[in-house]
């Protein structure tokens, strides 16, 4: 097993799908999907974290994991929320529609 | 020429899998027969019992049928989606069972005496090998069923979304709401045992219930047992909470719009899970391959039978509580779920662990 | 036969994260990012945390995704039309992606991270709890359970029809 490789290459997978979740949360217009753009971008933070917690021999990287990942939960179920609320107020989920403070 | 470990590994598990599955489509099949026949004689009736001596030809008619039946999809319905529902139900019920010990661990016997054409299958370093019908024996066997159990709820939501039906979106809605629900009893009554046990591997758990029978978990953790019962049924969507298969509720719920071949799947993929999640109560709960006698030999095929028999009672329970309880309304099965199992269980789980800290059982 | 599975895993993971980003039917994005946490789910299992690789599957994949599923589909969104300032929005989502991964890159090459062969560690579930409830992060792990609290409370709030 090529283990320094496999941190290596885990870490650049890590990095695209952060890079990739970006993208997401600035080209997409539904509401949800730019939430599901971020849940993207957490797991790439997460492969970063277990895959330094493999390279260094401590659990500590895969506590946080753990951390994130309730964090994560959380943040969905409160993002949901808005997302319904917001849709019972003005009947569309694009981020377009939703500029009222602006300017 | 002996192969490699590796080969041999792979061989083994090859042909534990080919065993399993086939024992678990032709376990299905029969259960189809024994589960009408057994509801008739507690409804007071006779079942199937024409095709056959005593009907038991009844499930191979149902296969006939159902292969011969028009095969409908909805016109605005998402074929893929469609398609790929019960794939993934019978897909995910089938990995779940990767990870239960199918029977106590033996020694292959040395069969010596096996004439020259036949020697290969019985090859040299089959001779007293250690066996023991586990495909997976990994570290985190109950994390694994968890998980294939949580993935479970996929199909339901797939096979209600797909066939652009209301009846099925909202069916299939409420009986993935009910089954992750009851998924996080399941889940929290699990934890009294590993901790008991110290291990998530589901040989060390039943390891642990060796000896006399009131060490099972099945009195050691009653209240876990309840709950954990009580959530397999709901997580199995078997009355008293068959709320997504009564007729009368939404017509059938997620799986309105499957006809022949797919419905068969669906079925298995149900019936594979009744029978893993009896297996699990078995091997966790009632003691697996243990005789709860000392002196009674657990190993080999006398524990196979005991196993076996605990098995086929659980199975029997869950037939029994078809044919005796009424169903469950929706809100008096989520008040159930959350208001009464998890509390139940959060408190046992307490319990449970100020006595393995105080007193060290 | 680990590597095989790495790099399968791997593209299967980019694959369905670009579907994610790039499909126009939410619902089918949904079910892609559920392909991407399990595969990731596996990678996870070969970098040698089988318990992160379980958890990943019943959090994420088994109730956060069922949550935006439901939500998808009680409220019955339907495919996205293009934007009238796209382009300008792409443009800045890349130059964004790209500037991440400089920065990611300019910080590994001046750490001079020299990746050695791993040690190897016990990453058991014992070995875990035993960090969780460690004086280090006990703190920690009783906080998260008053922000769970605290979410499911302000969901439930956040979502009611008539407080």
């Amino acid at each position: 097993m090529d283990h320094p490789t496999f941190v290596q290459h885990a870490v650049l997978l890590s990095l695209v799908l952060f890079g990739l979740g970006t993208l997401g949360v600035f080209l997409r217009r539904n509401v949800i999907t730019v939430l599901m753009s971020i849940e993207l971008m957490l797991n790439g933070a997460n492969l970063a974290f277990v895959a330094f917690s493999r390279a260094a021999g401590t659990l500590d990287g895969q506590v946080l994991v753990f951390f994130v990942m309730v964090v994560a939960a959380a943040e969905a179920a409160v993002g949901l929320a808005i997302v319904i609320a917001l849709h019972r107020h003005k009947d569309t989920l694009d981020v377009d529609a939703f500029g009222v403070m602006k300017g | 020429m002996t192969p490699s470990p590796l080969v041999q590994e792979l061989i083994l598990a090859v042909v534990k899998v080919a065993v399993v599955i086939g024992a678990l489509q032709g376990l299905f099949s029969l259960m189809t027969w024994i589960e009408r026949r057994v509801l008739a004689f507690m409804q007071f009736r006779l079942g199937p019992n024409r095709t056959g001596p005593f009907g038991i030809l009844q499930p191979i008619a149902d296969g006939i049928k159902l292969f011969f039946k028009e095969e409908l999809m909805p016109a605005a319905a998402n074929k893929w989606a469609f398609l790929a529902a019960p794939v993934v139900a019978v897909t995910l019920s089938f990995l779940a069972v990767a990870v239960l010990p199918f029977g106590p661990p033996f020694t292959l016997p040395r069969l010596q005496f096996l004439p020259g054409w036949l020697a290969w299958l019985w090859p040299e370093w089959l001779h007293g090998r250690e066996f023991q019908f586990q495909i997976a024996a990994i570290d985190v066997g109950l994390l694994f069923i968890f998980a294939i159990g949580a993935l479970g709820v996929y199909s339901v939501v797939l096979a209600g979304w797909a066939a652009n039906n209301k009846f099925s979106l909202i069916g299939g809605l409420r009986s993935s709401a009910q089954m992750f629900s009851y998924e996080l009893a399941l889940g929290l009554s699990f934890v009294g045992i590993i901790m008991l046990a110290g291990s998530f591997q589901i040989r060390d758990i039943v390891a642990a219930q060796a000896g006399w029978f009131w060490k099972w978990n099945c009195f050691v953790q009653l209240p876990a047992f309840l709950v954990y019962f009580a959530a397999a049924t709901a997580e199995v969507a078997r009355t008293p909470f068959d709320l997504p298969e009564g007729e009368t509720e939404l017509v059938a719920g997620f799986h309105t719009e499957y006809s022949s071949m797919r419905f068969a799947l669906l079925q298995m993929a149900e019936y594979v899970n009744m029978i893993t999640v009896a297996v699990l109560a078995t091997n966790l709960f009632l003691g697996g391959w243990h005789a709860g006698i000392p002196g009674l030999p657990s190993e080999g095929l006398l524990g196979f039978v005991f196993w076996g028999g605990k098995v086929a009672f659980l199975l029997f329970v869950f037939i029994w509580l078809r044919g005796t309880l009424p169903r469950f309304r929706y809100d008096q099965l989520m008040h159930f779920g959350w208001k009464v199992l998890i509390p139940v269980a959060a408190v046992w789980i307490l319990i449970t662990a100020t006595g393995v800290a105080l007193a060290g059982w | 036969m680990d590597a095989f599975l790495f790099y399968a895993a791997a593209a299967l993971a980019v694959l369905s994260a670009l579907v994610v980003i790039g499909q126009r039917n939410p619902i089918y994005s949904a079910f892609a990012l559920i392909v991407t946490l399990c595969s990731l789910s596996v990678i996870f299992g070969l970098l040698g945390s089988p318990f992160i690789a379980a958890l990943q599957v019943i959090v994420y994949a088994g109730a956060i995704m069922v949550l935006f599923l439901f939500v998808l589909m009680l409220l019955n969104v339907k495919r996205e039309e293009d934007a009238p300032g796209r382009g300008g929005r792409a443009l800045a989502g890349i130059a964004t992606a790209l500037v991440t991964l400089l920065v990611a890159q300019a910080g590994a090459v001046l750490m001079r991270a020299e990746p050695g062969p791993a040690p190897a560690f016990d990453a058991s579930t014992r070995r875990m709890a035993e960090i969780l409830f460690s004086p280090h992060f006990l703190y920690v792990f009783e906080a998260t359970s008053i922000l769970i609290l605290a979410a499911l409370v302000g969901s439930v709030a956040l979502a009611k029809k008539d407080l």
